[in-house]
């Protein structure tokens, strides 16, 4: 019985590692400027974290198998432990897995701690069941009021823009974001009913959407595509179908598009739209 | 050998049928209506788990039966995305209160904790019994909120049993948001209520009703760990009842706790029509309220099963636990620092990124006490005799299964590995297999262990052994390949994952891992026939069969109302003193007045 449990045991450790092993199912290729430094943590903990599951799992198999009862004659070593070996492996263990949570800092720091760099494009994010509005302030940079008493959805104003205020004149809104490569942009995110999360595996970057707050978060796409964008935080009956685009264009097109008025700008956004595809290796 | 005891007035037991088997005051009894109940219990969490399954892999089919038996949450058998939604929050809430906060400390530590410290019964017998029948109210509201959500469809709440503000604090944001919403949080607020009344009952217990010679360190693990629970227990659910409360009224008193102005749901603006106004409210807060619980929580379902896994794997393997005494300070490291990591789950919610950093280092720090238990118990088993019964099958697993679930937090508690895996699969996989089927498999092994004791009679250990192999490798088939699914980007709590081209790829695992958790969840079945079978028709079981040493094991089995007959047991070792060199057996119970731990001389061969 020891020895089957054992074989269990490493077969079943080696079928779990050769699963993050192999790769098959992976992360898609990244496109953001955070994305590679956070990979590579990833990489760090999951080869830590395997090699400290698999020493577990052997060890274990190693026990059972080592220190069956065998009938024959004799008794199990008595022993109540060692207080030396326990301090050895806290100390151990907490050097590895602290250490592990401040490598883990640097990425957060570098994206949660600044503000986003001067230059930013910066676009208003307003979520809602179960459909995103990106909100575009146009060649003026600044957006045009909003106020949810204006909303009506019977004129497709889901964002109750004050079409009454000057800076709003030449704002665009749009259920796809889109957004230059290799320039930073800044997301001001808001929802208008419940929680919403802001989500592109590519990205490698995720963000609530919190009504009654407006959470200012910046990064960097650098790939020019077309990628599919995910609600992550479950906001209701179709959540599962809030589904929406990012497209990351090269500089000039999207400054091209962000000078266009509000129906060229929807019009310009099919063509986006229609020429760019899903990656390959989604 | 003479024991020594010390007589007591003995209570006799009640004859009368519901004085006796459901309004009973006798520990025993109540911590077997609590396994009961986990049990009917678990069984409905597993078929809304497969239902969730088998909706995922194959969607779109048509399930006559489910079209019968909910023609609101699957008309014409189809199932709809809220139905989906409602499966999702029912199995979570029932799981996780009813199954995983019940059969381990309200069933287990109930029958046991009193025995085990030598105690004739829990400190507050009418409140033990109180205790059991709200929380069985509990159930039975939980039960009528998915079939109850106004005339026209049985269709639940749908905020999964995290229930985020402000989702679940208004009725109008979807199907089953209304009434099945207050229902969810009636049940929840009740079952705060019975927990609590059983945390007091523990602790007092423990503390005050140890028979002589009984001192702290002397405890076996298990009651160290269902004293650690419930004082987590005593300081988690009031939070927990106190924001189940705001969230109530913010539902039906219009106020504002949870709820932020402005807001604008199903083409209504809040203080316009039937939208009632609302101001002020921070939807964070319920988060930080039901995180401040929820994952202390995490550690209420799971200590007892450490507990059970450190008193079995000693027993058979028939040694000393390895560092009893780190054993308990990890015990309580883990308990205390459980209340300190709770942001963990919230690093993306909008809370302050420098919070978030301090949480995270206190979550990885909490793995320290967590590979001390673990090092400890390859301890224990090194240089051991082991013998291979189910129990000790199941305890091996939960150590398998705790480190291979535990182990991933390593990732998910690193603010800025949760940017990409939050609210992935990698999520419920990692707490599935530590919290979840970790737990269980602390469960199944402290039946196979204690069923003699409790029932007098063995369960069949070949149908164990079966029920052991086929769910060990099967929760392994289910739970590992969820990992992949997350690190793809497949988030969780998606009714369909059709709609997305880049989840594509991920079908053949998706189906993989339905038909896995199929089996597992059918081969179930052989435990519950076992169970019930072994019951009345088992194999009869002395009083001591696994030559143990703990008090349980000292009275007949099954034991008397008073569990001693009239006396109270002495204690004069340790609760762990098996194959001491010298000894006249391997294991020197805790009641044997003349056994000499440290001597050498004795009959086994080697003093003579």
């Amino acid at each position: 019985m020891g020895r089957a449990l054992a074989v269990v045991i490493w077969a079943l450790t080696l079928g779990s590692v050769s699963l993050f092993f192999v790769k098959k199912w992976w992360f898609p290729t990244a496109i953001s400027s955070h994305a590679p430094a956070l990979d590579r943590q990833f990489l760090i903990t999951i080869i830590v974290v395997g090699l400290a599951f698999t020493a577990a799992q052997v060890g274990l198999g190693y026990m059972v198998w080592k220190y069956r009862d065998t009938g024959t004659p004799g008794r199990a070593k008595y022993t109540h432990g060692s207080s030396r070996l326990e301090v050895l492996w806290t100390v151990i263990t907490a050097v590895i897995f602290i250490g592990l949570a401040v490598m883990g800092q640097s990425v957060w720091a570098s994206l949660h701690f600044n503000q986003a760099p001067p230059g930013s494009f910066p676009v208003e994010v307003v979520a809602q069941q179960f459909q995103w509005n990106f909100h575009y302030a146009g060649r003026d940079g600044v957006p045009g009021r909003t106020d949810p008493t204006l909303i009506d959805d019977s004129t497709l104003n889901f964002i109750g823009l004050d079409e009454a205020d000057p800076n709003a004149k030449d704002d665009a809104v749009h259920s796809v974001l889109a957004i230059p490569a290799g320039r930073p942009v800044e997301l001001i995110l808001r929802s208008k009913d419940v929680i919403h999360n802001f989500f592109v595996p590519q990205l490698r970057f995720k963000q609530d959407l919190v009504p009654g707050m407006a959470i200012r978060v910046h990064f960097t796409a650098n790939t020019p595509g077309k990628y599919e964008l995910a609600c992550a935080e479950l906001c209701g009956q179709l959540h599962f179908k809030m589904r929406s685009f990012m497209l990351v264009l090269p500089e000039d097109e999207h400054r091209e598009l962000t000078a266009l008025s509000q129906e060229d700008f929807q019009t310009r956004m099919t063509e986006l739209l229609a020429k760019y595809q899903l990656p390959a290796n989604n | 050998m003479s024991e020594e005891h010390e007589t007591v007035h003995r209570h006799p037991a009640p004859t009368g049928f519901i004085r006796k088997y459901i309004f009973s005051v006798d520990h025993k009894v109540i911590g077997i209506q609590y396994i009961m109940l986990a049990l009917v219990a678990v069984v409905v969490g597993m078929v809304m788990s497969v239902l969730m399954r088998m909706n995922l892999s194959w969607p779109g089919t048509n399930w006559p039966i489910l079209g019968t038996l909910f023609p609101g949450g699957a008309p014409e058998g189809m199932m709809t995305p809220e139905f989906y939604l409602s499966l999702v929050t029912m199995h979570g809430t029932i799981m996780v209160f009813f199954v995983l906060t019940t059969a381990p400390q309200g069933g287990f530590g109930n029958y046991f904790l009193p025995i085990q410290i030598g105690a004739e019964d829990m400190a507050f017998p009418v409140l033990n019994m109180l205790s059991f029948w709200v929380t069985f109210v509990g159930f039975v509201v939980i039960l009528t909120a998915i079939f109850y959500s106004g005339a026209e469809s049985t269709v639940g709440p749908i905020g999964g049993w995290t229930g985020y503000a402000p989702l679940s604090a208004l009725p109008n944001s979807g199907p089953g948001q209304g009434m099945g919403m207050n229902l969810w949080i009636i049940s929840i607020a009740i079952f705060c209520i019975g927990s609590l009344l059983g945390a007091l009952n523990f602790i007092t217990t423990l503390l005050n009703m140890r028979t002589r010679g009984m001192s702290l360190m002397r405890m076996p693990l298990t009651c160290w760990a269902w004293f650690t629970t419930a004082v987590l227990a005593l300081l988690s659910f009031p939070v927990l009842l106190g924001g189940g409360i705001l969230l109530l009224l913010d539902r039906i008193a219009l106020t504002s706790f949870f709820i932020p102005g402005g807001l604008y749901l199903s083409g209504v603006l809040s203080g316009t029509g039937n939208f009632p106004l609302h101001t002020g409210g921070s939807p964070i807060l319920w988060q930080h309220l039901f995180w401040f619980f929820g994952h202390p929580e995490v550690y209420i379902a799971i200590l007892p099963g450490m507990g059970a896994t450190s008193h079995i794997l000693a027993t058979f393997a028939r040694k000393p636990v390895f560092g009893y005494r780190a054993m308990v300070f990890a015990i309580f490291a883990i308990g205390l620092l459980g209340f300190f990591v709770w942001g963990h789950h919230m690093f993306i919610s909008g809370m302050s990124p420098y919070s978030a950093m301090t949480f995270s280092i206190l979550t990885l720090s909490i793995g320290v006490p967590s590979a001390v238990k673990t090092f400890n118990w390859l301890g224990t088993l090194w240089g051991g005799r082991i013998r291979f019964t189910t129990a000790m099958l199941f305890a091996l697993g939960f150590v398998s299964l705790f480190v291979a679930g535990g182990i991933t937090g390593l990732v998910l508690g690193q603010t800025s590995l949760d940017l990409p895996m939050h609210d992935t699969y990698f999520v419920p996989a990692h707490f599935h297999l530590v919290m979840g089927v970790a737990s269980i498999f602390g469960m199944f092994a402290a039946t196979y262990f204690w069923f003699p004791k409790m029932f007098g009679r063995f369960m069949n250990e070949k149908l164990g052994k079966l029920h052991f192999w086929i769910t060990f490798i099967g929760v392994y088939c289910i739970f590992v390949p969820m990992h992949t699914m997350g690190i793809v980007g497949m988030p969780r709590r998606f009714a369909q994952f059709t709609e997305y081209e880049f989840l594509a790829t991920l079908h053949p695992l998706v189906v993989f891992v339905s038909i896995s958790a199929i089996v597992t969840v059918l081969v179930q079945v052989l435990f519950y026939f076992n169970l019930f079978w072994s019951i009345f028709k088992g194999e009869k079981a002395p009083e001591n069969p696994w030559e143990a040493t703990t008090l349980e094991w000292t009275t007949t089995s099954p034991p008397p109302h008073d569990n001693f007959a009239g006396h109270l047991p002495v204690v004069h070792h340790g609760p762990y003193e098996f194959s001491v060199p010298g000894a006249p057996r391997d294991f020197i119970m805790q009641t044997d007045a003349e056994a000499e731990v440290t001597s050498g001389n004795g009959h086994d061969g080697h003093g003579h």
